[in-house]
């Protein structure tokens, strides 16, 4: 699955390539791109005033169902179409102050500074890098037969479901770093920065989704808590799903630091390409992933705006094509399916399948085998 | 709280721009093209707005072809007046763009107003003001205030222009009462000199003179008074960046929040920001996580990747990817 072994020279034709298809798309970036993000953020802030009307309504039940699907799909465009990719500084070359990477906050509780440190910078420069990327289980999961199995994994199946359910705190609570003070490798006492961070973003969303909006509808308490929590609930399990048919469907390549030491631009290349799977699907389906669908276009150029990804993935096709090297993709139902299957399957010890359990490494061109697992 | 994270405004503005409570903005309410190559807005600010003072300038922002640009326009109109007036000469990127595209209903984002070059707060017997081009916007707001004040000293205005029709709202300038003296460069005049200095204003060396044009315009009248020995009695107004962007691994690097400086060596900024002996905080140091972007507040970089160069003041750059070419100032 990981493909030819691509020469040095290989990888630098093909780091050329692509770096010119990055030019080409920052040149000819402007006001459609603009339009399309104000477009996404109307959308986006209409469903979140009329979801949140709605549940004012929600002694009917239909008004009550409909602003949860409103205020639903309100916090996933914000999180994923609009949080993500602005802060990934996709849409910085606007300068525009309210869509910028260094101000945007998004509906959720997770503090925008952490997560961009854990995602932009340890995620995105080391991805799929074994004891670097701490995206690789989120340091709670065995998502990689590389990862030392211990009866701990036993819970895999267990851990994973309620990340699904508790996503947003998970993600905030990722930047602690636990497996790291557990290890002991990081004191506490280093955490006091994050920890401040996100006591007050939590803080802030806890209160305006569990007391405030419910204070204000009065009798309907009860009903608006049920609501933004289902909403919660509905963006957690949606933002879970996408994010692990990513990095973790069965065919996607894992890296050990050794092989990624000095990496040129080519090979940094090559390993976002082995190390990223895309979900097929509707227009409608890419914009509420926020185009994390094309997770391969987005890990080969994070900072292009998302939309760009389905228009150049037949370009990025057509490159891993030519190279002879993969280009993962399946439907949702496919890519989930075999994520849930690693799950399950390194939760018990690698023997109980037989030994080897067929991992695909990360095999750069630089003449050295695939590592048996 | 409720509006948290994007806050009020971030609603407010969908609704219509000019809601918005905190940011200041301005939409135009008439426009006028009063010579062949300028146009003059009327505007009307939002709430936040706080007034302006007589040559004070505006840092005024428009989107172009979806990038936001911003640039230094100083009012025209008196500082009396209910809202106030742009005049913008057509030059360049925005200021082709207003002339061309600004209507009744745009709404510009505007900065509260800045700057120095305005009149003592009591208001000098003898006033010189000397303008070119586009220029005469600042000096044309004192005249207009100090018309508005009831001003009873003596006023010359002096300004250069290709010709007649080259000066903008001329109109409104007569209406002021005040001597005006229009030197026009393409008929006899030509451009200045002392003679024009005597002529205008006999009394100039007991007067304050207020001056702001073209760098030309600049260097003679400046010289003049620097030969007299009056420079004090001179102030005046820059439209244009100072200093012209050099090429290569020349001039100085200022991190303005240390207050550290050292020689451009050519290299990247976050490169060059730590052998300074600076600590900015960065990851990926290969222009993908953003870290290290910081606000450039002058001078020209070119991106490691594209090659392009920004040489627009105020803007974000990743010090990782940017080498400056020549002086460059980093608020770090
Ligand atoms: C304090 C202040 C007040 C101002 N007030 C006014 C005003 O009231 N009315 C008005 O019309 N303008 C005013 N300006 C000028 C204005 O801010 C813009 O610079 C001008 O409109 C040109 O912008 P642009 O985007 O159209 O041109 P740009 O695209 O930025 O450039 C215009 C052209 O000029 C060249 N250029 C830019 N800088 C220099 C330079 N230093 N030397 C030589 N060439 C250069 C560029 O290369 C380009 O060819 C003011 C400037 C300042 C600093
Ligand atoms: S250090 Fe990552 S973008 Fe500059």
């Amino acid at each position: 699955m990981s493909g030819k072994r691509l020469t040095p020279e290989e990888l630098d034709r093909l780091g050329a390539e692509l770096d010119a298809l990055r030019q080409r798309v920052v040149d000819d970036l402007g006001q459609a791109d603009r339009d399309y993000l104000l477009t996404v953020v109307r959308t986006q802030r209409a469903l979140e005033v009329a979801g949140r009307g709605l549940l004012f309504l929600g002694f009917f039940p239909p008004a009550w169902l409909a602003g949860v699907a409103a205020l639903s799909a309100s916090k996933i465009l914000d999180n994923m179409e609009i949080g993500h990719n602005v802060m990934h500084g996709q849409y910085d070359w606007m300068r525009d102050p309210a869509l910028n990477s260094r101000t945007f906050e998004w509906d959720t509780v997770a503090p925008a500074a952490n997560w961009k440190h854990s995602h932009n910078y340890v995620h995105h420069t080391f991805t799929n890098v074994l004891g670097k990327d701490r995206d690789i289980g989120y340091g709670i999961l065995r998502i990689d037969p590389e990862q030392r199995w211990h009866p701990y994994y036993l819970g895999n199946p267990v851990y994973a479901f309620l990340l699904m359910v508790f996503f947003q705190w998970g993600v905030m609570l990722h930047d602690l770093e636990v497996e790291r003070l557990v290890s002991g490798e990081k004191r506490w006492a280093e955490t006091a920065g994050v920890r401040r961070l996100m006591w007050r973003k939590g803080l802030r969303q806890a209160v305006k989704d569990y007391v405030l909006f419910p204070a204000l509808s009065g009798p309907l308490f009860v009903s608006t808590l049920a609501g933004n929590a289902t909403a919660n609930l509905a963006r957690n399990v949606w933002a879970f799903a996408i994010i692990f048919c990513g990095h973790f469907p069965s065919g996607v390549a894992s890296f050990t630091e050794e092989e990624t030491a000095g990496e040129s631009r080519g090979r940094w290349y090559h390993r976002q390409l082995l190390g990223s799977a895309n979900i097929t699907g509707s227009a409608l389906f890419h914009v509420l992933t926020g185009n994390l669908s094309h997770q391969i276009e987005h890990h080969l150029f994070p900072d292009l705006p998302a939309r760009r990804y389905p228009m150049i993935a037949p370009q990025v096709r057509d490159i891993c094509a030519r190279y002879g090297l993969p280009y993962n993709t399946g439907g949702l139902a496919r890519q989930l399916g075999s994520v849930v299957g690693k799950l399950v399957r390194y939760a018990l010890p690698d023997r109980w399948w037989g030994g080897t359990s067929g991992p695909t490494r990360g095999t750069v061109g630089s003449g050295r085998g695939p590592r048996a697992a | 709280m409720l509006a948290t994270p994007h806050g009020i405004d971030r609603y407010l503005e969908l609704i219509h721009p000019m809601l918005a409570i905190r940011e200041q903005r301005g939409i135009v309410t008439g426009v006028h093209r009063t010579t062949p190559d300028t146009i003059t807005l009327r505007i009307r600010p939002s709430r936040a707005w706080r007034g302006f003072t007589a040559g004070q300038h505006v840092r005024v922002s428009v989107t172009v072809d979806g990038v936001r640009r911003t640039r230094c326009y100083s009012p025209a109109s008196s500082q009396h007046a209910r809202g106030f007036e742009l005049t913008v000469k057509a030059s360049g990127l925005v200021s082709s763009w207003l002339r061309e595209n600004a209507r009744p209903g745009l709404v510009l984002d505007l900065s509260p107003a800045e700057g120095d070059f305005t009149l003592p707060a009591t208001r000098p017997d003898k006033l010189l003001l000397i303008s070119g081009g586009s220029g005469i916007t600042p000096v044309m707001s004192m005249l207009r205030t100090l018309t508005d004040e009831g001003h009873t000293g003596e006023v010359v205005f002096l300004h250069y222009a290709t010709d007649e029709a080259h000066v903008p709202c001329l109109d409104t300038l007569r209406a002021t009462g005040h001597r005006l003296v229009l030197a026009h460069t393409a008929a006899g005049s030509g451009h200045f000199t002392e003679a024009h200095l005597r002529a205008a204003a006999p009394w100039f060396a007991e007067a304050t003179t207020y001056l702001c044009g073209p760098p030309g315009l600049m260097a003679g009248v400046t010289a003049v008074f620097d030969q007299l020995g009056i420079a004090d009695r001179l102030r005046t107004e820059d439209f244009r960046p100072s200093t012209p962007a050099d090429p290569g691994a020349v001039g100085r690097i200022t991190f303005s929040r240390s207050g550290r400086t050292c020689d451009n060596t050519g290299r990247s900024l976050l490169e060059q920001a730590e052998s300074a002996g600076l600590r900015p905080e960065h990851g990926c140091r290969m222009g993908i996580c953003l870290s290290c972007t910081r606000r450039k507040t002058a001078g020209t970089v070119r991106d490691l990747r594209s090659g392009e160069l920004n040489d627009e003041d105020d803007t974000e750059v990743q010090l990782c990817v940017s080498v400056p070419v020549g002086t460059v100032s980093i608020d770090l």
